[in-house]
């Protein structure tokens, strides 16, 4: 990678990171806790929503921001030609 | 013998037998087979591994009776969120470039980037968090035996001490890899199948983390009406904001405990490396969102059982009573002192036994009413969770004192047999230590296991994470950020902490009413700061340390991170 490609390729990098980071903290200290008085109002199969959300529902979202992150990474590492898949890095 | 205690007999000796026979097949002659498996773990296995290496007996015995009994529901999530959101912070911040960085230890990585006081530092508080933890898995692993094969406590841990010896000297890193593989499989199944065998009976739905939802309401209703406080509502005031804390000191100290990072040294490159973690929590939310079901259940069977509040004529109760694990109110004998004819469990007054968090999940499937097998699975389920975690800090252990003291400072000319004698002569130390302190417990054990998350989140999580963020971040900022960071937080639990632990503790009140388990937040926000700081008037790091950090940063093969992960200086020919 050149120059130019690198600082491209790792600005998309920590976008996409400070949007997933963002909708951790969202769901986590939001949802799961500062929000989760508000949201228990609401209630869906039998779960106050502020409740699940601290028991069930972020556990489940850091499961999906986790996927998103290797996708995309996936697609990011093969648009800038540096995807290892089988190969293996070399050393020690 | 009881019926119980054969089928525990049967599914211990036969799991045992497995990972022993799984330890002697990927026995390792070199020290990079014995520190990272070769580095060449594909990433399900390598997930699963990071599983069953993370989730202890804490995860496994006790998280279930901390939100069902000692937290009182929605409390208890400060766990979930906390032991599970740490793992978003390590695919995205840690992992990929740990792994393209290419060494054998968290220390490592640290004496690398920075210099040899911040590997030293390092060294330290790896060993004392991992020293910390084995300490509760040898404790774990006396209480199932002496439950369940009724030896007593200290001939349980020394059998769970000789297999882990076992298999962590002859096979080092690599065996307990596919050992740990095996390890999760037993402790998951062992954990869903009487979460999903309860949840079918009580609700028609066998899906717990679904049938967990119709319970609810009426668990709410059994929790008034016997004093209990309310289980699904949330906090407010200086409790939420403590529960803020926890739920941040156990993310970012999971995202800092070194025999977690360790692991995806052992991805094959840096993409497995990302799989991997996306593995490991794929893994450990099979469990993590069974845990709260376990918990609700068990909590309902027990206050609604013939009748509501009454403990004596349920049937688990007696054997566990037997054993110490439920006591009375004052922890002495259990006794009905009101004498009305029932032993009365209530939430408020009036309350006549307590029961250790710690019984929950090995006694629900009995609390459930389920057949012996089912208890015998979950005996060794909890085995496989205290012995594989075990075995994960016990390399973190050795391979700290082989790697970076014995082969980094001692004796850089040693070749890899020397290593090796004493990567495994240290792993014997360690793994007698542990069990000592396993038939021993320290009174404090509980403290020093949050001060061990404190301690992770406080030292390690900033250093890392600036150390690949930052290029400028010098090493001198480091090691004034690491040791501010983890001194505040060692000062905060000496000042507060209950003096009746341990006598170096003061028992003062918190300030601001900040409960010592989520203070390593706190510590880990100076860390940064005075890392920060001090980095912006010391010395900056070479141009070639700054070229190294850079190239981190991009997967596949670059020449530079190739000759400093095969052991070059490649500061040599810099003039900066």
């Amino acid at each position: 990678m050149d120059e130019q490609a690198r600082r491209e390729y790792w600005r998309h990098n920590l976008t996409l990171m400070a949007v997933l980071l963002t909708i951790w903290a969202l769901v986590s200290f939001g949802a799961g806790i500062f929000f989760a008085d508000a949201l228990n109002g609401v209630e869906i199969g039998g779960f106050p929503l502020g409740f699940w959300f601290s028991q069930q529902g972020s556990i489940l979202v850091f499961l999906a921001l986790i996927a998103i992150y290797v996708w995309r990474m996936d697609k990011l590492d093969a648009k800038y030609g540096v995807e290892e898949y089988e190969e293996e890095v070399r050393g020690s | 013998m009881t019926e119980i205690q054969a089928w525990t007999l049967v599914f211990v000796v036969l799991t045992f037998g497995v990972y022993i026979y799984v330890a002697y097949a990927s026995r390792v002659s070199d020290t990079k087979g014995f520190y990272v498996a070769g580095g060449g773990i594909p990433a399900p296995a390598n997930g699963a591994a990071v599983a069953a290496d993370w989730m202890s007996a804490a995860s496994f015995i006790s998280m279930a009776g901390l939100i069902a009994l000692a937290y009182n529901g929605y409390n208890g999530s400060a766990f979930l969120m906390g032991w599970t959101g740490g793992y978003v912070l390590l695919a995205m911040l840690l992992a990929p470039y740990l792994r393209k960085f290419g060494k054998f230890t968290v220390p490592d990585f640290v004496g690398d980037r920075y210099n040899e006081t911040a590997r030293l530092i390092a060294v330290v508080c790896a060993i004392v968090v991992s020293i910390t933890y084995v300490t509760g898995q040898m404790a774990g692993v006396g209480v199932v035996f002496g439950r369940f094969l009724k030896v007593d406590t200290t001939i349980g841990v020394l059998i769970g001490m000789a297999i882990v010896f076992f298999y962590a000297v002859l096979g080092g890193m690599k065996g307990i890899t596919w050992t740990q593989v095996c390890q999760y499989t037993v402790l998951i199944i062992a954990y869903i199948i009487p979460a999903v065998a309860i949840s079918a009976k009580l609700t028609d739905n066998p899906l717990p983390q679904i049938g967990f939802g119709q319970i609810l309401a009426e668990l709410e209703a059994l929790q008034a009406e016997l004093g209990f406080s309310e289980y699904t509502a949330a906090l407010t005031g200086s409790s939420q904001l403590n529960m803020f804390l926890l739920t941040a000191t156990l993310m970012f100290g999971t995202a800092g405990l070194p025999h977690v990072i360790v692991r995806f040294y052992t991805a094959k490159n840096v993409r497995a490396a990302r799989y991997s973690a996306l593995w490991a929590l794929f893994f450990i939310a099979l469990l993590y969102t069974t845990a709260p079901t376990v918990a609700a259940f068990a909590k309902f069977n027990i206050l609604s059982s013939s009748q509501a509040g009454t403990l004596a004529d349920q049937s688990w109760f007696d054997t566990w009573e037997e054993v110490g694990l439920i006591t009375g109110p004052d922890g002495g004998t259990v006794a009905d002192a009101n004498g009305n004819g029932a032993i009365d469990f209530l939430g408020g007054g009036g309350n006549e036994a307590v029961i250790n968090n710690d019984i929950l999940v090995l006694a629900s499937p009995e609390i459930g009413g389920l057949p012996a097998p089912i208890v015998g699975l979950v005996a060794a389920g909890g085995l496989a969770a205290a012995l594989s975690t075990a075995s994960g800090l016990l390399l973190v252990i050795s391979s700290s004192v082989a790697n970076d003291v014995y082969h980094k400072r001692i004796n850089p000319k040693a070749d890899e047999k020397q290593q090796l004698l004493v990567a495994r002569i240290t792993m014997g130390v360690a793994v007698v230590f542990a069990g000592y302190l396993g038939i021993n417990p320290p009174a404090f054990a509980g403290e020093v296991v949050a001060l061990a998350f404190g301690l992770g989140a406080a030292s390690f999580f900033p250093t890392l994470v600036l150390g690949i963020f930052w290029k400028k971040c010098t090493a001198a900022g480091a090691a004034a950020g690491m040791a501010t960071g983890i001194g505040i937080t060692v000062l905060y639990f000496i000042w507060t902490l209950p003096s009746t632990s341990a006598p170096i503790f003061l028992g003062n009140d918190p300030i601001l009413d900040i409960a010592p388990v989520g203070f390593g937040f706190f510590g880990m926000l100076v860390n940064f700061a005075v890392t920060i700081v001090v980095s912006q008037f010391t010395p900056k790091p070479s141009l070639a340390m700054q070229e190294l950090v850079e190239e981190v940063r991009y997967p596949g093969h670059t020449d530079l991170v190739a000759k400093h992960a095969a052991g070059e200086d490649i500061t040599k020919e810099d003039t900066d």
